[in-house]
């Protein structure tokens, strides 16, 4: 069967979207930032109603809409892998060269996980369970990355 | 016709309203939308989980964040709930009401949660707004949300001099306005003696229409509350009814659907259905504020005609003799209207969200000095789209 289509004097046109954005963080969002970065420490935010610990933090508990925005809580810089996915292909937006592991950690007195990259170990040697500890970037970019990685610990 | 009688009535039972401004960088989307949210369920005195399901709006090119009602449910209160998401460009605002209204009335929930926001300052509406355009006939032939049309063809039609004072007179009464309303975004404390200066030496933007008769980019969000008939009496004191709202919509930039010029616009063309199946033979009497979508002090002019389906110059006239103040015969816009804030997204929400808390006599400093019983709301988006929508204060057509 021809699955051929005929695409003779068929215009097409080449186009590219320019759409910059600038993003407010927020108060919430920019002391946890600037917290990892000027103190190396990684913080939460407590519902008590909900009796949850939540990282990344929230200025609202999206369950009970209480106002959580004062209750910080120090997270240990250490914490379990809980799954992980391990990257394969190259492209731009990645923040590795492949192949790389993303993994959800667990971090040590929070209650819902936070993704992060996972270095220092083979991909095939990651295991679920796996104790890992943040290591801080040497050079500040004010973002998410100012934890480089997690390692085992 | 698709239309069919409401399967049950619907009122408007919470409203939530955050200031409108250009600066919000203290707080993040979903931050600022819980400002409204939190104000909407206190003001109808619920719970997050007394709310069956949120919908939720707004132009994501315009952040450029794309599925954000998805993390927004850290401030909407969507989490585990039933919830939408809608775009529909400047009406997005208006086609939640619509939205809303339909999914109690039709019992598919009892109440029913609409938030309305943008945050323009994060991104570039005008690269938003360009690539809504066709990219084969329009998108390198077009001038974005800014045009002279209205202005155009009310100096054609009234002659130059007439045309630009109404435009300006229309302008100074809605800054009037936005400075009783303390939520407005800009409220210049505009005045009589400047008309002259401001029709000479306001910026040029396009053809006749100039910095001054545009509407601003601004920050904010608004919520709506809606419940069904039984569950409204017993949530609010004085709920807000849902009466009826038609949407209509084209392209007409380009005349891709063979329009023939000039022709019935969109917003007559839906007043006129509106009216009539509801029985309303002079809008103009019947109703006591209307909140308009006014993107420009032009369009605001023109449009006057259509919706009241006036004839002639009586729009002119309205605008003249000052009719649409908020003390005049048909008041127009006691919140100042979009020129004072428009927060896209938001905006068409806000003039149902206005008109109602006007029904309800508690809109504050701008409050209509005489009672507010029939509201009418509209809102706007490109290339010619019209919602309206009726509120009334008594379940009694």
């Amino acid at each position: 069967m021809d699955n051929k289509i005929d695409t003779g004097d068929s215009y097409v046109i080449e186009g590219k979207l320019a759409l910059p954005y600038t993003y407010f963080a927020g108060r919430v969002g920019s002391t946890f930032i600037t917290t990892i970065r000027d103190k190396h420490k990684i913080m939460g935010v407590k519902c008590n109603t909900c009796d949850k610990v939540f990282v990344p933090p929230r200025q609202t508990c999206e369950r009970c809409l209480e106002d959580i925005r004062e209750n910080w809580v120090e997270l240990g810089n250490t914490g379990e892998v809980v799954n992980f996915t391990v990257v394969r292909y190259e492209d731009k937006h990645l923040p590795r060269k492949v192949p790389f592991v993303l993994a959800l950690i667990h971090l040590d007195g929070a209650d819902t996980p936070m993704v992060h990259i996972l270095d220092g170990v083979d991909p095939e040697e990651v295991k679920i369970g796996m104790k890992v500890q943040a290591v801080f970037a040497e050079k500040t970019t004010h973002t998410i990355l100012d934890i480089d990685h997690f390692a085992p610990v | 016709m698709g239309y069919r009688k409401k399967n049950r009535n619907v009122g408007i039972v919470g409203i939530g309203e955050t200031k409108f401004s250009s600066h919000r960088e203290d707080v993040n989307q979903p931050e600022m939308i819980h400002e409204a949210v939190r104000q909407a369920l206190d003001d109808a005195g619920l719970k997050i989980d007394e709310i069956d399901c949120v919908v939720h709006g707004n132009m994501e090119l315009f952040e450029m964040v794309h599925q954000p009602d998805m993390w927004h449910t850290l401030g909407s209160g969507a989490f585990g709930r039933d919830s939408f998401r809608l775009t529909t460009g400047g009406t997005t605002g208006g086609t939640l009401v619509c939205a809303a209204d339909n999914l109690v009335a039709s019992g598919m929930y009892d109440v029913v949660m609409a938030v309305g926001f943008e945050k323009l300052q994060e991104g570039h509406t005008t690269g938003g707004i360009t690539n809504m355009a066709d990219p084969l006939w329009a998108r390198k032939l077009q001038s974005g949300a800014l045009t002279a049309q209205a202005a155009n063809k009310l100096i054609d039609e009234f002659g130059a001099e007439r045309a630009r004072k109404a435009a300006m007179i229309y302008r100074i009464i809605m800054d009037k306005h936005a400075g009783l309303n303390p939520n407005s975004h800009r409220a210049f404390g505009l005045d009589w003696d400047q008309m002259d200066d401001l029709i000479e030496n306001s910026p040029p933007l396009i053809g006749d229409l100039r910095l001054i008769h545009m509407c601003s980019q601004s920050d904010g969000a608004c919520v709506i509350i809606f419940a069904s008939e039984e569950k409204a009496k017993k949530i609010a004191k004085t709920p807000v009814w849902v009466r009826d709202h038609i949407t209509v919509h084209r392209e007409e930039t380009l005349d891709l659907h063979n329009n023939y010029y000039p022709n019935r616009t969109t917003h007559r063309f839906a007043a006129q259905q509106l009216y009539a199946r509801n029985g309303i033979d002079n809008p103009l009497e019947y109703f006591d504020v209307f909140e308009m979508y006014d993107p420009s002090a032009w369009w605001g002019v023109d449009w006057l005609r259509e919706f009241f389906l006036l004839e002639g110059d009586e729009h002119l006239k309205l605008v003249e003799n000052k009719e649409i103040m908020i003390d005049g015969k048909m008041p127009i816009n006691p919140s100042g209207g979009v020129i004072a804030a428009n927060p896209i997204g938001a905006t068409a929400i806000v003039r149902t969200a206005e008109a109602a808390k006007q029904v309800r006599g508690d809109a504050g400093p701008h409050q209509i000095p005489k009672p507010v019983n029939h509201a009418l709301t509209s809102s706007f988006g490109g290339t010619m789209w019209t919602v309206l929508t009726m509120l009334e204060k008594d379940l009694d057509w």
